[in-house]
């Protein structure tokens, strides 16, 4: 796939010159230049925060950049708008979707179209073959008639790349487009990628997940801070480098694992845990400090387990015992009151109040733990924990009262991992910890979920991704088609027999 | 039964109850018409049918204005003071000045005063981009005023010919044992009307426009929608509907006070969110709307026939209006959970 190409000596399809971005006080652009080329696959790569969504909302026409220039075909522009930049053929897949949640599939996937057509009369029943087309093109399995609301993460995201596809553009941006997919949905998009590059289109692709940028393209600009850093051809850079380039150190992803005497106490005790349609015979125990992982494709009842101990959707058989008592985990609120906490995996529409602030989404979830003893709030306190958290989870912002929507989406997510930690769980899941983060801030996140356990905090990951399981958790749980298969322990935790397990 | 008969049952169901509860809605009317019907035979007759309908009237073109603010995720206040001062600026300009366009010359006066009062809301929503109820609220007042102060307070008993004339036209009457049933002609533009306002919102760009609007501004702009733009237009256009209802009210009454009409909005409103329509946008329908006007008019009617005092017939429709927004919230709720338990039945256990 990393065959380099000829089309360098081609002129650029779209050229973005000198870019500079304010936000009031913040730079999230100073100067970045780079182009896109016919027939080629460019990555753009560094940490959370450096400026990558802001780059291409500029070319998009969401945002309007403070100065620098957009070239396409030739002509110069100081800003684009939605309308022009869909019209010259640009599509975008938004890292936050963008989706119309009211709306059908289906017609999340035509209207944009219709939309540049300049359409004035919009019909279901001509439209909906085409995004059918497009979902079969993809071998996807989307309920076309289903409201956007109503779907999975997975499926909304599957829903805006169709939408970006279904367009004849010749530059595709993809913003994160992988975040939710499985791999043999990565899979199949990687294909396509490849199909549309050979016809000639320009892609851009933005993605934390190193290997898919080595996987998928023919060359990689690093942003730091909102600066230009390199660009180069992929074949020229490895994991190691490209992580290097972007926080500027050597990144480390050993396992580091502590050790747990034998006589640790059992905290949780998951007996024959059994809900129909999702997981059947679930039998596990979480030891007090322990890092457990659960792991499994998607679809395969991993979240529905997590999900039924946090009291979402309660299990129908079996017993969970917390500190060796029976507890029953019918609603959120018994599991909260049990001291389980859950980061679910939708952090960005069900964790967080986009327009407060970072403070008061940090602490919305332990004011009861933050009271005076007239039961009051605690101000002191609260100021306490909130500065400890914002500087414990180096959140990229100019100070905690920034509406969290002002964020990169990396940094979103850091304030719902602050919000359960503010609370002081006995036991917390966490699912998918770190997709979307950058190398380095993994690395931080895995760190911190390392020092809570070593605390006394139980800790369960719920996770896909083999190099962060294999870097911080004492066990690994596979699930396969709702059943546990597998136990890896010690030395058995290898990315390799992760995959593995996950997939035979 | 097993989970594939259950999913096609359920899908019926699904149907039947529309995207926005029109089914159960229905039912309700039904079983209300049928109570009050057994309860009360002078109920059930040709003319409290048509009594009903013509009441409706006025109520169902403010309520299509209504429906098409909400969808677009804003509120209006504002269209009973509009259509009141675009129907009685129009009917006291052609008194003073002498002057009798004819009825469609004077609907076209009113509409272009209403579409002008409905650029105001528009522009200082989409420019300044304030909250709709807080804007409509206070336009109300500013239109009020100046209809009062600048152009009018007094009652004008007699409407100019051209309208008088339309006053007593029926599309329909007869006699009955029960007494003389007669069918208004202003039922005719009403339900045309609603027939355009349906094909618009479903079958047109700007029409899905007001959809995606509703259901996320930021993605509306950029997938390409003149956000601004449709703003605008959707309260130029309800203002002009209000005008309608307003040469429509006068029509019907056969006068034209300048106090009329305002302090009926939140009837109007309830109507429009009982019908399905969401208080967060982005959902609702004509059909949804049209059954919740009748709702609340049939309501208000058995409530006049069982002897409720007036006072007690607002509790009521507030009461309506929190059920209605209750009954949304909870079935929001429930249908995500029927999806998600219809989606794990496929995987196999
Ligand atoms: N609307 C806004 N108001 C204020 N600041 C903003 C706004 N949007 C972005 N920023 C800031 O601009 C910077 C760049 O954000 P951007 O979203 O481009 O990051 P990113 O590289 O996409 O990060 P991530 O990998 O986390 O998605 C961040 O510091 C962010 O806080
Ligand atoms: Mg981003």
């Amino acid at each position: 796939m990393t065959s380099p190409t000829s089309t360098y000596a081609q002129a650029p399809v779209l050229q973005v010159r000198d870019i500079v971005k304010t936000y009031g006080g913040v730079t999230a652009l100073s100067g970045v230049s780079l182009d896109l080329v016919a027939g080629e696959v460019h990555c753009l790569a560094g940490e959370n925060g450096c400026g990558k969504s802001t780059l291409i909302k500029i070319i998009s026409g969401a945002e309007k950049p403070d100065s620098g220039e957009i070239i396409i075909d030739g002509i110069a522009h100081t800003a684009m708008n939605p309308s022009a930049a869909i019209k010259s053929g640009i599509q975008v897949i938004y890292q936050d979707f963008s989706l119309f949640p009211n709306l059908s599939v289906a017609e999340n996937i035509v209207l944009t179209a219709a939309v540049a057509e300049r359409k004035r009369i919009y019909s279901r029943r001509v439209s909906r073959p085409s995004a059918k087309a497009i979902v079969d093109e993809l071998g996807l399995t989307l309920d076309l008639d289903a409201d956007v609301v109503n779907l999975s993460v997975a499926d909304k995201q599957l829903t805006a790349i169709c939408r970006a596809l279904v367009h004849d553009a010749r530059i595709i941006v993809m913003d994160e487009p992988t975040t939710a997919l499985t791999h043999t949905e990565v899979e199949r998009l990687f294909a396509l990628v490849e199909t549309l590059r050979g016809r000639g289109v320009a892609l851009m692709f933005v993605s934390h997940k190193l290997d898919e940028v080595l996987a998928v393209s023919q060359r990689v600009t690093i942003l730091r801070s909102g600066k230009h850093v390199i660009t180069s051809p992929s074949s020229e850079f490895d994991r190691r480098s490209i992580a290097k380039h972007m926080t500027g150190r050597d990144i480390n992803d050993a396992r580091v694992v502590s050790t747990l005497a034998a006589d640790t106490p059992i905290v949780l005790d998951v007996e024959a845990l059994g809900l129909r349609g999702a997981y059947t015979d679930i039998s596990f125990a979480l030891r007090r400090g322990e890092i457990l992982g659960l792991t499994g494709l998607l679809g395969s009842g991993r979240t529905e387990i997590a999900e039924s101990l946090f009291g979402a959707s309660p299990a129908e058989q079996g017993t969970v015992r917390v500190d060796g008592e029976v507890v029953s985990l019918r609603s959120i609120d018994n599991a909260i009151a049990a001291g389980i906490g859950y980061v679910p995996e939708d952090r960005l529409s069900q964790g967080l109040f986009m327009e407060k602030s970072i403070a008061d989404n940090m602490i919305a979830g332990s004011l009861d733990s933050h009271r005076t003893r007239w039961g009051g709030l605690d101000t002191g306190k609260v100021r306490a924990t909130i500065q400890r958290l914002f500087d414990r989870l180096h959140i990229k912002a100019p100070n905690v009262s920034a509406p969290v929507r002002s964020l990169s989406g990396g940094n979103a997510q850091r304030v719902v991992l602050a919000k359960w930690l503010a609370n002081k769980p006995k036991i917390l899941m966490l699912n998918g910890p770190t997709v979307g983060v950058d190398v380095g801030s993994k690395e931080e996140i895995l760190d911190i979920l390392r020092g809570e356990a070593a605390g006394g905090m139980s800790i369960i990951v719920i996770s896909d991704d083999a190099p962060e399981l294999v870097a911080s958790c004492h066990r690994v749980l596979v699930i396969r088609q709702g059943h546990l298969v597998h136990t890896l322990e010690a030395e058995d935790i290898t990315v390799n027999t992760i995959l593995e397990r996950m997939a035979e | 039964m097993n989970g594939f008969e259950l999913s096609k049952v359920m899908g019926v169901v699904q149907r039947f109850r529309g995207a926005n509860n029109e089914g159960v809605l229905a039912i309700i009317l039904l079983a209300l018409i049928v109570g009050m019907s057994i309860a009360n035979p002078a109920f059930f007759t040709l003319t409290t049918f048509f009594a009903i309908v013509r009441s409706s009237i006025v109520s169902l073109i403010f309520a299509l204005g209504v429906l098409i603010v909400i969808i677009s995720g804003g509120i209006d206040v504002s269209f009973a003071t509009i259509a009141i001062f675009a129907a009685y600026s129009t009917v006291r300009l052609s008194q003073s000045a002498d002057f009798d366009p004819g009825l469609i010359g004077m609907l076209a006066i009113a509409l272009a005063i209403g579409g002008l009062l409905g650029l105001v809301n528009g522009a200082v929503i989409a420019r300044f981009r304030l909250p709709t109820l807080i804007v409509t609220l206070g336009t109300q007042g500013i239109f009020k005023g100046i209809l009062l102060t600048y152009i009018g307070s007094q009652y004008i008993a007699d409407l100019p010919a051209s309208l008088a004339a339309v006053s007593t036209m029926n599309v329909f009457q007869i006699t009955t044992d029960t007494g003389r049933a007669s069918l208004h002609i202003m039922v005719i533009p009403a339900v045309l009307l609603c027939l355009l306002v349906a094909w618009v919102l479903r079958n047109t760009m700007f029409g899905r426009g007001i959809y995606a609007i509703g259901g996320d501004p930021e993605a509306a702009r950029r997938a390409g929608f003149r956000v601004m733009r449709t703003q605008m237009w959707i309260y130029v256009i309800v203002g002009m509907m209000a005008a309608a209802a307003g040469i429509i009210y006068m029509i019907m009454g056969r006068s034209a006070n300048p106090r009329d009409l305002v302090g009926g909005e939140l009837d109007i409103i309830a109507a429009v969110v009982l019908g399905g329509a969401s208080i967060f946008g982005g959902r609702g329908s004509v059909l949804g709307t049209t059954l919740g006007v009748l709702l609340v008019q049939v309501i208000n009617n058995s409530l006049i026939l069982a002897g409720v005092p007036s006072a007690w017939q607002r509790t009521a429709v507030g009461l309506l209006l929190i059920v209605g927004v209750g009954v949304q919230a909870l079935a929001a709720k429930r249908s995500s959970r029927e999806i998600r338990a219809l989606v794990k039945e496929e995987v196999p256990a």
